[in-house]
């Protein structure tokens, strides 16, 4: 750490970690611009892709709402590995557990940082589903976005930290992690799915039909945000 | 022969033998004694094979989760519970897989389609996938106690996880409306006999997850200790070469 | 396939697969016990 952290360093407190770790890791990205460079542009050329392989404008408009989120969730499995390929490169991980920082500071300063990013990147996909899939947005659409958004990848962050922790670090381990994330998440593609059909008015369904779903989100996000901080240090201890 | 105690005891024994008849007595009710059904005929007769089946990759899932915990509680911390745990969970995967092959077989019969997006068949392919990533985390390598610790953490996750998917995938379904729930056994009068034979199809079945589990779970004892020994042995090799 | 090819294909598979895993368990046990000395064998 540069000397400038070690003077603000507090302590051990969970708060205290999980504010420098995440500011750390947003550091991080904003001088090597990984999320700007190469992951938002991956998720861009899914969307195109989908237009590819499914060649029909009626079907396009008709599954946007998955589409979103199936490139979100492809570009949480390379945001997860690139978020711990920066700790164990020079293995700082293991150099901050024997430090005595706290886990759960570590897994909820690094969620946020995750989660920040995906704020990002979900405000881009849709943007795209607009433009290229024709998707539309009304203002009681809007607000319903903007909070499944923030659950979907509140929840997302979460379980990507949790197990994105584990399949890090020794080689032929990140294989590992779609095979453990894809199937947990797969309660917030359904949720955010259904909300963001709700938002975008696809297939007739009306925005009041989209709420409940943000309940499932919600139970989601809180489940594995506590799971996860508490998990997180048995998990990853060797 | 010592070998012959390899990974048996008489209790192993004594099970073992139940297995080889209850199975023995299971085909022959399943097939030539038990009725056809009013509604399904002769296509009933996968049940016998499919339900106990599935029963058993069930029971061996909650079966890790419980070792699982039993690990991971201090107070009765051992290897063994890993051991189990883990046998629990290679013989479920198996089952599961079969389970899953035998439904879509029978629903190929009785409802024309291989596969249908209801919640049961939903959550058992992703309970499923589920143990195929808890076995890859047994895999990643390290002591037992590491192996342990990871795996134990992973199953009680998954424990969390599967009714949150399983609640997601019946609240998606029931968007759909359907009417009648699409089980195999919806509509099978249980006449007597099938009954019995479906029952002790389920407790034979639960007899051959305790013999295999018993016997999976010395095994993995005897490759750890091998693993130990292995690399002792390297150990004083290397010991020896310094020395010399 | 007709239904009794399904039903044998079942049964032939779900304890064909049984029959297999048991000989290969005690396969296993036996082969590692010949490597193992008994003091790793608590069960004895």
């Amino acid at each position: 750490m540069s000397s400038a952290g070690q003077e603000r360093f507090t302590g051990t407190t969970v708060i205290g970690t999980a504010r420098l770790i995440a500011a750390k890791d947003l550091r991080v990205e904003l001088r090597s611009r990984v999320l700007l460079n190469q992951v938002l542009p991956f998720a861009l050329i899914v969307m195109v892709m989908f237009a590819f392989a499914l060649d029909s404008d009626a079907v396009l408009e008709r599954v946007a709402p998955g589409l979103v989120w199936l490139a979100a969730l492809f570009s949480t499995l390379i945001m997860v590995s690139r978020s711990f390929a920066v700790e164990t490169a020079d293995g700082a991980l293991d150099q901050l557990r024997s430090a005595g920082v706290p886990a759960m500071g570590i897994f909820i300063g690094k969620m946020m940082a995750l989660m920040a990013q995906l704020v990002v990147l979900v405000t881009l996909l849709v943007l795209a589903a607009v433009v290229l899939y024709r998707a539309e947005l009304s203002w009681a659409g809007s607000v319903l976005l903007v909070t499944t958004g923030l659950t979907a990848t509140c929840g997302l962050a979460a379980v990507g930290t949790l197990y994105g922790g584990l399949a890090a670090g020794a080689k032929g381990r990140e294989t590992l992690l779609p095979l453990l994330l894809l199937p947990v998440v797969a309660p917030v593609l359904i949720g955010a799915t259904r909300a963001t059909e709700s938002a975008f008015g696809t297939r007739g369904v009306s925005t009041g039909q989209g709420w409940p779903w943000l309940g499932l989100l919600a139970v989601f996000a809180v489940l594995f945000s506590v799971s996860g901080a508490v998990a997180f240090g048995p998990l990853l201890d060797d | 022969m010592s070998n012959d105690r390899a990974t048996s005891t008489p209790f192993t024994k004594g099970l073992g033998f139940f297995v080889v008849l209850g199975i023995a007595l299971l085909i022959i009710l399943g097939i030539f004694v038990s009725p056809a059904d009013v509604n399904q005929g002769e296509s009933v007769r996968i049940m016998y094979a499919h339900v106990p089946g599935a029963w058993l990759a069930y029971l061996a899932f909650v079966m890790t989760a419980v070792s699982s915990a039993a690990y991971l509680w201090k107070r009765t911390r051992s290897l063994t519970w890993d051991r189990i745990a883990g046998a629990s969970a290679e013989v479920g995967v198996l089952f599961m897989a079969m389970t899953l092959l035998s439904g879509s077989l029978w629903g190929r019969i009785t409802w024309g389609t291989f596969w249908v997006w209801d919640p049961r068949l939903t959550t058992t392919a992703f309970l499923f996938v589920t143990y195929l990533g808890y076995l890859a985390v047994r895999g990643l390598g390290g002591t037992a106690e590491q192996r342990a610790r990871r795996s134990s953490v992973i199953a009680l996750l998954a424990v969390l996880e599967i009714p949150l998917v399983h609640f997601s995938v019946v609240l998606w379904r029931s968007l759909h409306q359907r009417a009648t729930v699409l089980s195999p056994d919806g509509d099978i009068k249980m006449d007597g006999l099938m009954l019995f034979t479906l029952l002790f199809g389920v407790f034979g079945f639960t007899v051959l997850f305790a013999w295999l589990v018993s016997h999976r779970q010395r095994i993995i004892a005897m490759q750890d200790a091998q693993q130990i020994n292995a690399l002792d042995a390297a150990v004083t090799e290397r010991l020896k070469e310094v020395q010399a | 396939m007709s239904h009794a090819g399904f039903i044998i294909a079942t049964y032939g598979i779900t304890f064909g697969v049984i029959i297999g895993l048991v000989v290969y368990t005690i396969k296993q046990g036996r082969n590692l016990s010949r490597t193992v000395a008994d003091k790793d064998k608590p069960w004895t």
